[in-house]
């Protein structure tokens, strides 16, 4: 496997007007192969003949070489005379010049205006497979209510200690720095006015409100919802989607639901959670920092954060939840059966869950307004 | 792929075999699956890895192309240490074959002309224009001429192992090892196939490894085959398929070869 001793080698000679090119040596495509514009050094012969000689091995790199004389030679008019080269070569270089014929139409790539409407087609067609399903959730669900002893209980026991239990370390850091940042940021402009006391107000009201809710469904988007489409869709690459269903057990029963009830339960607590966690943060900033006692901070709070902000809380993190869970499961379902498309349905998956998350929290905040809550 | 040329200006010394396995030991997942298995393929053969399911055919085959090393052994290409080849020698030993794999193992997130192209971009030093052209050349030969653009998700199971035959066939291998390639396929494109691999032979001299247990194809394809044994551990059988399905001493190579499972049936109902 050492350096070819035998380099390819292509001599040409002009007899008259025919351009004689000698061929020889070894011809490796991984190796160095002369080329056919150094071979012709702008001479115009009207006739090309090849010759053989002292062959060695050779390979594509040859056909390549005479496929690319002949393609010269048609474009220049010129005669080109390969019946001294062995059968196969001349064959594999008229399979080339086919093969190069066929490549030409790129039907197969689509102009702008196509791939505009073929993507406005796949938004409607994606909005209406994301109702479908949440129908089929719903559908589901109720059977599941009419039946509860075929629910698979073990199953949403496994995901909701995967996606609550095993998410609580992540989830108190997260919160923690919020409620640390945000007490910080408050206390810049609050400590102009002297009201750093109110530092309590804005962390509680915030992490209640919002912050709870959202920063724990991102996390959860990112890390459960994520693994809910990775795990389905390995299924489906695994064709095990397709045996659940030529058993007659529809993988929204057998597989969503479980996933989508144990993130919808498991949701509130890690909110509450968070929320905890949070306003921990803001009273370690007030105390350390802002030199207002624990006690101090924790009456301010209770006299801004009442029953009603606790409960918008959790009304987002469960619908978070859902959002979160129907995403993961939506994506791995509709999943492509190699590993590219499992990637792809992860990435979605936390994708739409972020997008839905903030846009269902942009409506509550209306809503709420609206209801005075 | 090379062939042999009509007349060699600088012959390689002609004894040594393109592929040379001496003892081997191969173990995968921590137990021994063969021992001492030896065998030479000449150039130019159309060799057999053959035996049934679980014997360690595929175990064989990835200890031969270096994804697994061998507990024992040695494995030679053209006379040279594979097994104990530095870096270096490596890379330029692994130039020298092309793998076919049981699923096509095609780069799902590149086209399938992407796919062709990578051991060009890897190992040659020609340009895009002149990379196309072998790739274009390299589909052709398999009968996939205009399919440059499509990802493998989009081709049926016999397109994708053709697809697969091209890229292993890219960088003009002198050898080629197919794993299981009729796995998955009808008889029809099997069959196709199979004059796929015959006509590649023919026109480019290449030397072809398969690891196979479909009978139609051991039979219209195999120069020589050795048969692989789970109980025995290692070759139990070495010689042509029909004279070993004839003439083999040893019933399990005859009722392999014959299809005789009657033993084993009777053996598993009691």
């Amino acid at each position: 496997m050492s350096a070819e001793p035998n380099p390819a080698r292509a001599e040409a000679t002009l007899n008259g007007d025919v351009l004689g090119v000698a061929l020889g040596g070894t011809w490796q495509i991984t190796g160095p192969q002369p080329s056919w514009r150094e071979v012709l050094a702008d001479r115009r012969p009207r006739a090309v003949r090849f010759t053989l000689d002292d062959a060695g091995r050779w390979d594509s790199s040859l056909v390549r070489f005479v496929h690319e004389a002949e393609r010269w030679c048609g474009e220049a008019g010129v005669r080109c005379e390969t019946e001294a080269l062995p059968e196969v070569v001349r064959r594999l270089a008229a399979q080339l010049t086919a093969a190069q014929a066929a490549r030409a139409p790129a039907a197969h790539r689509a102009g702008f205006l196509t791939t505009v409407g073929l993507s406005a087609a796949d938004v409607w067609r994606q909005v209406r497979e994301f109702a479908n399903f949440v129908g089929e959730c719903t559908l589901s669900a109720v059977e599941a209510v009419r039946r509860p002893g075929r629910f698979r209980w073990a199953d949403c026991l496994g995901e909701m200690q995967q996606c609550g239990a095993m998410a609580v370390p992540i989830v108190s850091l997260t919160s923690f720095l919020v409620g640390l940042t945000l007490a910080y940021t408050g206390a810049i402009i609050l400590r102009q006015f002297g009201g750093d006391i109110w530092v309590a107000d804005i962390v509680g009201l915030s992490m209640f409100r919002e912050m709870g809710a959202v920063m724990t469904g991102i996390v959860v988007a990112g890390r459960t919802g994520a693994a809910f489409a990775a795990q389905l869709g390995n299924m489906k690459t695994g064709e095990e989607i397709d045996a659940l269903e030529t058993l007659g057990i529809p993988a929204v029963d057998f597989l969503v639901l479980p996933r989508l009830l144990a993130l919808t339960l498991m949701m509130p607590l890690l909110a509450m959670y968070a929320n905890c966690l949070g306003i921990l943060g803001g009273m370690l900033i007030a105390s350390t920092v802002l030199d207002i006692p624990a006690s101090a901070y924790w009456v301010e709070m209770q006299t801004i954060v009442d029953l009603s902000d606790v409960s918008a809380g959790m009304i987002k993190s469960v619908t978070f939840g859902v959002l979160v869970a129907v995403a993961g499961c939506l994506r791995g379902l509709q999943c492509e059966r190699s590993a590219a498309g499992v990637g792809r349905a992860a990435t979605s998956a936390v994708v739409t869950g972020i997008l839905l998350i903030i846009v269902a929290d942009a409506i509550f905040a209306v809503l709420f307004n609206v209801l005075g809550i | 792929m090379s062939t042999s040329p009509p007349v060699p200006a600088s012959p390689p010394a002609p004894a040594v075999p393109p592929i040379a396995v001496e003892h081997l030991e191969c173990r995968y997942g921590g137990r021994t699956v063969l021992r001492d298995v030896t065998f030479a393929v000449g150039e130019g053969e159309l060799f057999f890895i053959i035996g049934g399911s679980g014997c360690g055919k595929t175990t064989l085959l990835r200890h031969l192309i270096g994804l697994l090393p061998p507990a024992r052994g040695v494995v030679r290409y053209f006379g040279e240490d594979f097994t104990a080849a530095s870096r270096a020698a490596r890379r330029q030993l692994l130039k020298t074959f092309g793998v076919l794999y049981q699923s096509a193992a095609l780069w799902s997130s590149m086209t399938v002309a992407e796919n062709v192209a990578l051991p060009l971009e890897q190992y040659t030093n020609l340009n895009r224009r002149e990379r196309d052209e072998i790739v274009a050349l390299k589909l052709a030969q398999v009968g996939l001429a205009g399919f440059e653009e499509y990802f493998p998700a989009e081709l049926s199971g016999g397109m994708r192992k053709r697809a697969g035959l091209a890229r292993a066939l890219a960088l003009d291998p002198r050898i080629v090892f197919f794993d299981e390639p009729s796995a998955g396929l009808d008889p029809v494109t099997s069959r196709a196939l199979d004059r796929l691999i015959l006509e590649i032979r023919a026109s480019l001299g290449t030397t072809v490894v398969i690891v196979s247990h479909e009978l139609a194809s051991i039979f219209a394809l195999a120069d020589r085959v050795i048969m692989l044994d789970r109980e025995a551990q290692g070759t139990i059988a070495e010689g042509r398929p029909r004279e070993l399905a004839a003439s083999s001493p040893d019933p399990r190579v005859r009722a392999f070869l014959t299809r005789d499972g009657e033993a084993d049936s009777t053996e598993s109902t009691k």
